[in-house]
């Protein structure tokens, strides 16, 4: 029978893929849109086609650090710590987009736009990238003690393997930005975003491919690569070639499969760890050692098997509302009365 | 030094965090009714009022959720020892906030905001009320985490002496979480409808829109008098729930530092804090105090001085009296406000009574500025109830000196600390200057329902 503590930690694991699968185009489109928008209006349309979405997506992230919280206070407590200065540069990243997000055409001023555009495009390249040096951290290893406390500093963060699925993490979400953006634009702006997703797109293949080599070195011992691994580099190979192609909505499957088995491949080798020590294996956090106790773990699974489903209906039927390709922009770039009344006066 | 420094972070994020949380709270209420009435009675000034509103609630909204983040992170970064300590318990309502809550309040946002000319009316007005409910939802599952902190229930310590859940609906039967949610959201109704009143009153005083925000005033008035009413006998309640578990609090907050039975209130004392326990000038209200506290006409109150003997007794040598003057005037700011609060409410019902509410220059010009008061009064709010629990993070479990993270140095703080000021006041200065330029703009004129729902997808409302 499947423990509950293994089982939360497949419910973490599942959370950050949908985190990054969902979160994963926002990113690419807030760190995209100066590129793909020349105008003012072209800019708009980018950011528009993850306007109703992107507030819900980034609760994937919300729900599981608090989730951690909740199953593993251990790993919860020494991850979080341990990252300090790292987790505060995602905190600014994530405030700079998620207010710029909000506030970048509530005034009609260009000195204030340009400046939360700016804002949102450095948050959306720090955030994936930061927590994906996070992520690669738990397989590396950290120097974590016996009383699995982290006795490393900020630059104890920065291993080879962490910085690789930093810059990997962050290269699948500027493709999957991409093959976004080209699904679900049309005229200029999903022509840039198809020109962008060329080298985009074999970066990325690079950068899976090391990814997956270095995961190798990492794990020890077997030289041959997991399944999920190898989708991952099927998937990337596929997203870049489709970029290519009028197959809009199998590039951006693809570019998610690739980030998905990508973030998925990180936990499948890290069990039953939680998070490694560089110190001593003997003080590695597992999901046994750093679990809860049996009852707050039933508690939180009936409370998830409850809620879980109902919320995939209700985000999966808000991607459902406002599906399809947007318009090109009007010829008059600042002609805000020109088009549909605003939501709340825009 | 270290924990010091990680106390004023917390305190000064969770403030900051806690200006923007009721306004969201009471806004998305409030706007919801609004838009009822829309539904209801088709006529438009409704539905651009609710737009109206909306807009200044989405302002507040952005501001809210990403200091929300900061909260949730400080946990494990600023206090690994209490995480690793209490997450077993405290951990599960945070995590279910997020599954029922945040992502109910975030997704339908998102359709409310986009969805006014693609959903059929009604389903997008039960988007907003979703919104409204997922934000009560919110702070519900926060206040019972919160809760357990001032008084813990609902565990038994393991074989390590940690505390672990045993019953998750003690967690949500507590007597100190009931009253606390039950304050927090009147909190939040009270700053919601005081926002509104204060930008009706503008308008109204400068004869814009009188048509429409006549109507904004009378609903804020309408939701603002029975609310203040029960928060007052609510606090109160609180306050008596507090003196049976957490005596240390509200005998700070009275400064009573001896026994007394029975008890008369301090109405205003200048001394009487920790160095000059006898305060130089007061003005005492015979047995209001015992009355307060217990309920009773000639109840008693523990002094501060024997609940130290008591606590040293219990668990051992230390200093368990909270801050006096903190604790002194917080509740009194609270207290004061509310009265006043209580006033403005009664004197807007009788001007509405009288259907002179948009011709009165007086009400409408202090209606403008009180919209100060209920910021002060939920950060002195705060200040009591988080002040009041020192020295302990978890009452009798767990000091709060015991709990920052070892692996964190004061260096790490000093910068995380600055870096949050900074952020904040940016993020303050560009919320205020948008408030102010959207709550004067006026509305926009009603361009009907151009473009309609169905056939090809257009511009999903020009937001961005």
């Amino acid at each position: 029978m499947l423990h509950l503590d293994t089982l939360w930690f497949v419910i973490l694991a599942i959370l950050w893929v949908g985190f990054f699968v969902l979160e994963g185009f926002d990113f690419g489109v807030g760190a995209l849109h100066m590129l793909v928008g020349k105008t003012e209006a072209e800019r708009r349309v980018a950011v528009s086609t993850i306007g109703p979405w992107w507030d819900g997506n980034e609760v994937w992230l919300i729900v599981a650090g608090a989730g951690t919280f909740a199953a593993f206070p251990a790993w919860y407590a020494t991850w979080f710590s341990a990252l300090y200065l790292a987790l505060l540069l995602v905190l600014a990243g994530l405030m700079a987009r998620g207010v710029a997000l909000e506030y970048i055409t509530k005034r009609d001023d260009e000195r204030w736009r340009r400046a939360w555009r700016w804002a949102l495009t450095i948050g959306s390249l720090l955030v994936p990238l930061l927590l994906g040096v996070g992520l690669g951290d738990l397989l590396n290893g950290l120097p974590i003690n016996s009383s699995h406390e982290f006795t490393g500093n900020f630059a104890d963060l920065l291993t080879g393997y962490g910085l690789w699925t930093g810059v990997t993490l962050l290269g699948l979400c500027l493709l999957h930005g991409a093959t976004f953006l080209k699904l679900r634009t049309s005229g200029a702006v999903r022509e840039r975003a198809v020109a962008l997703a060329r080298p985009l797109g074999w970066a990325a293949i690079a950068l899976v491919v090391g990814f997956v080599i270095w995961t190798r070195i990492v794990a020890g011992g077997n030289d041959v690569p997991e399944p999920v691994e190898i989708l991952a580099i099927i998937a990337v190979i596929f997203a870049a070639r489709l970029t290519a192609t009028d197959h809009d909505g199998w590039a951006f499957t693809s570019s998610a499969i690739a980030i998905a088995a990508s973030v998925g491949s990180i936990f499948i080798q890290l069990y039953p760890n939680v998070m490694v020590s560089s110190t001593n294996a003997a003080y590695n956090l597992t999901v046994h050692n750093a679990a809860s106790g049996p009852y707050a773990l039933k508690v939180m699974t009936i409370v998830t098997v409850i809620f879980f489903p109902i919320v995939l209906i209700y985000q999966g039927w808000s991607f459902h509302v406002f599906r399809g390709r947007l318009k090109e922009p009007a010829a008059e770039p600042e002609a805000p009365g020109a088009v549909a009344p605003a939501a709340p006066q825009a | 030094m270290t924990n010091d420094l990680a106390r004023w972070q917390f305190a000064t994020t969770s403030i900051y965090h806690f200006i923007f949380v009721p306004v969201t709270i009471g806004l998305a209420f409030l706007v919801a009714i609004l838009q009822t009435a829309w539904y209801r009675n088709d006529k438009p000034e409704y539905r651009r009022l609710a737009r109206f509103f909306g807009t200044l609630l989405i302002i507040n909204v952005a501001v809210g959720v990403v200091t929300g983040l900061v909260q949730e992170f400080e946990f494990g970064m600023n206090w690994s020892a209490y995480s690793r300590f209490v997450g077993d318990v405290f951990g599960a309502p945070l995590a279910m906030e997020g599954l029922a809550a945040f992502f109910l309040e975030s997704t339908f946002l998102g359709l409310w905001l986009f969805g006014w000319d693609r959903l059929p009316k009604g389903v997008h007005l039960a988007c907003i009320w979703l919104v409204a409910i997922g934000s009560m939802l919110s702070a519900m599952f926060i206040l019972a985490a919160n809760s357990w902190m001032q008084h813990p229930v609902g565990y038994v310590l393991n074989s390590h002496g940690q505390p672990e859940l045993n019953s998750i609906s003690a967690l949500f039967t507590n007597p100190t979480f009931l009253w606390g949610y039950v304050h927090v959201i009147l909190a939040s109704l009270v700053t919601g409808s005081l926002v509104m009143l204060a930008v009706s009153a503008w308008y109204l005083r400068k004869q814009r829109e009188v048509e429409l925000f006549r109507n904004s005033a009378r609903l804020s008035v309408i939701v603002l008098l029975p609310v203040i009413v029960l928060q007052l006998f609510v606090g109160n309640k609180l306050g008596e729930i507090e003196t049976k578990y957490q005596p240390m609090k509200i005998a700070a907050a009275e400064a009573q530092w001896e026994n007394c039975k029975p008890c008369s209130f301090s109405a205003f004392q200048i001394g009487g804090g920790k160095n000059d326990k006898t305060p130089s000038q007061i003005i005492e209200i015979p047995h209001l105090l015992s009355v307060l506290a217990t309920g009773e006409f000639n109840g008693a109150v523990e002094g501060l001085n024997q609940l130290q003997t008591e606590y040293e007794h219990k668990y051992g040598p230390g200093n368990y009296v909270p801050d006096v003057f903190i604790q002194y005037w917080s509740m009194r700011l609270m207290a004061y406000l509310g009265s006043l609060i209580l006033l403005l409410a009664l004197w807007g019902a009788w001007l509405l009574h009288r259907g002179a509410l948009e011709r009165s220059r007086w009400f409408l010009g202090i209606s403008m500025w009180a919209v100060i008061t209920p910021f002060i009064m939920n950060t002195a709010g705060w200040l009591l109830t988080e002040n009041g629990r020192q020295p302990w993070i978890v009452q009798g479990l767990m000091k709060t000196v015991n709990a920052n993270s070892p692996s964190v140095t004061s260096t790490d703080i000093w910068i995380s600390l600055i870096a949050f000021v900074l952020i904040y006041i940016a993020l303050g200065a560009a919320d205020l200057v948008l408030m102010l330029h959207y709550a004067r703009k006026g509305l926009d004129r009603d361009v009907g329902d151009v473009g309609g729902a169905g056939g090809e997808a257009t511009l999903p409302a020009m937001s961005y």
